[in-house]
């Protein structure tokens, strides 16, 4: 594994919404090509986490953000960043999936479109390669026209895990992605992760304890806006080194 | 049969009667106006111009003067409640300013026409020196649509779900690339119905124009957007209450009615079937 290439550092990272403080002094450095799960009780703010490494919470009127988070070394809230550029390297995956009502292809080539791409031969090409890299391809390649809506719950997501990929993006971020699905989609989007690593960095945002054990390389533990703790996926779920981690994961409360 | 039983039984009747009472109240109006106009109503009526001190010949300029002043409400009023509605949803936010603007549109669609008429006269006919005139009575009437066009686009903005855009984003769109690509394709149908809806009411009035462009009576038809124009609500007005020999056109005002009825059930119906679409669409 990689470790030498820290892909997302995030320093001193405050968040309010309004005058409610929803991250305290969060710290974390995000290496290249692994997976990072987000684990916490309901409202801890894993959400607004994932959110702020792209700059989705700037949507959310009354917002306010200390501190930094640099991709590459270069700080993404700094002054005279563009923050369509961010997003475009920083690819989300919603926790509800949110599929266009267009085509299925239409959907995947959304993004290439409105980033200037007009190469039809392209788009075509473009579009089979992200629908075979969210296991999807061989699903729907005779339906590339029907609606999206027309799939299943478990397809519509991984269209949507599609559709991000297909503007080739380098940091892929994922909110609860398998939340709504049935075991046998959820172990697809699990198996598919594994394979979007070796390419991509993925942060991933999980209620499952067991699935945030399986694919994540490291874990973090969020509670009431504060990174409790950040390690190894092996150790934080083997022996965690704060108390209250250690009641998290074994069900204890949340 | 249980008391609750009766008293539901009761209840229902009431409420059927009332519904029965709407409609048979339209019924009757349209019945009315139908059996008493219909037969005034053939090619010369439609095509021709009055002649004889208006009791003959036909209301060809009023259909064309109502038509012509419709399209320029529709212009005028269009693009700019459009605009407006997009900037209120998409992006002012909800503040103290946004919403006393929204209060004053709401407000506004309250007013009654006749001081959009008196309005019209101040603004358009005298300060912009645009007289009496095609283009002060559609500015005029373009004004009493603003509100519908503005609250109907808004809705229609409101119904597009969030997901919508905030998909677009995260894909890098700019916010007014995620707006146009994915946001107002989904509005227009329900901005546009909202829109011919207000047209329709718009198309039916005669105080806005009484003091703004309308003729009483003009043979030809508007050369240009600074003359004069006839139109079906006051042409009506005319033959029902202000001609010399109010008995003799009471079948022209009949017909005059049935025309307008037409023309304005045959937008809204328009308006209607946009909308059943639309829905389906959503279905999908
Ligand atoms: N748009 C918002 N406006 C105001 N407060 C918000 C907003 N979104 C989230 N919050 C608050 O911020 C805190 C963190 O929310 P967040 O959605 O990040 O939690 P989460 O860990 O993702 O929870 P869940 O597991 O339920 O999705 C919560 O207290 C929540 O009420
Ligand atoms: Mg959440």
């Amino acid at each position: 594994m990689n470790r030498e290439h820290i892909k997302i550092k995030v320093k001193d990272f405050n968040f309010f919404y309004g005058e409610e403080q929803a991250l305290k002094n969060v710290a974390m450095d995000i290496y290249k090509n692994e997976v990072i799960g987000i684990i916490g009780p309901s409202g801890c703010g894993k959400s607004t986490f994932l959110r702020s490494l792209n700059r989705m919470n700037d949507v959310i009127p009354g917002v306010k953000y200390e501190g930094t988070v640099t991709l590459d070394g270069k700080n993404i809230f700094a002054h005279g960043i563009d923050v369509v550029d961010i997003r475009r390297k920083v690819g989300m995956v919603f926790q509800k999936s949110n599929p266009f009502p267009k085509s299925v292809f239409d959907n995947v080539a959304y993004g290439l479109r409105i980033n200037g791409e007009k190469n039809k031969d392209v788009i075509a090409e473009k579009v089979e390669k992200s629908l075979m890299g969210a296991a999807l391809w061989g699903e729907v390649k005779d339906r590339l026209s029907a609606s999206a809506f027309d799939l299943s719950g478990g397809q519509q997501q991984r269209l949507c895990i599609a559709r991000a990929l297909a503007v080739e993006p380098e940091v892929l971020l994922m909110d609860e992605p398998a939340s709504a699905l049935d075991p046998t989609a959820t172990s697809k989007i699990e198996e598919l992760i594994q394979e979007l690593k070796k390419n991509y960095t993925i942060v991933i945002v999980t209620h499952n304890m067991q699935q945030a054990a399986r694919i994540s390389d490291y874990t973090a533990f969020f509670m009431m806006g504060e990174l409790i703790e950040y390690d190894v996926a092996g150790k934080v779920f083997t022996n965690p080194s704060k108390k209250i981690t250690e009641e998290y994961i074994t069900g204890r409360f949340g | 049969m249980r008391p609750r039983n009766v008293q539901e039984k009761i209840g229902f009747f009431v409420l059927k009667l009332c519904a029965g009472l709407v409609v048979l109240i339209l019924g009757m109006i349209l019945h009315d106006i139908v059996s008493k106009g219909w037969r005034q109503v053939n090619w010369t009526f439609l095509t021709a111009a009055p002649s004889m001190g208006m009791t003959e010949g036909g209301i060809f300029p009023a259909i064309m003067g109502t038509f012509l002043v419709t399209v320029i409400t529709a212009v005028c009023a269009v693009p700019l409640g459009m605009g407006c509605a997009i900037y209120l949803n998409e992006y002012a936010g909800d503040n103290k300013v946004t919403r006393l603007i929204r209060m004053s549109i709401r407000n506004l669609s309250g007013v009654p026409s006749i001081v959009y008429g008196l309005f019209g006269v101040v603004l358009f006919v005298n300060l912009l020196g645009l007289g009496t005139s095609l283009l002060a009575a559609g500015m005029t009437l373009g004004l009493l649509t603003l509100p519908w066009t503005i609250t109907a686009s808004e809705e229609a903005l409101k119904n597009v779900p969030q997901s919508y855009r905030d998909g677009a984003l995260a894909l890098g769109a700019t916010k007014w690339k995620a707006l146009k690509t994915n946001v107002l394709p989904y509005a227009i149908p329900g901005m546009l119905t909202g829109t011919i809806l207000g047209l329709a009411r718009a198309a039916g009035e005669t105080a806005p124009i009484l003091f703004t462009g309308a003729a009483f009576f003009l043979p030809f038809l508007p050369r240009s957007l600074s003359d004069q124009f006839m139109a079906l609500p006051y042409h009506l007005y005319i033959m029902a209450t202000q001609h010399h020999d109010l008995e003799k056109v009471r079948p022209i005002a009949y017909g005059t009615a049935l025309v307008l009825i037409a023309l304005i059930l045959a937008m809204n119906l328009f308006a209607i079937a946009l909308r059943y679409k639309l829905r389906k669409l959503k279905k999908e």
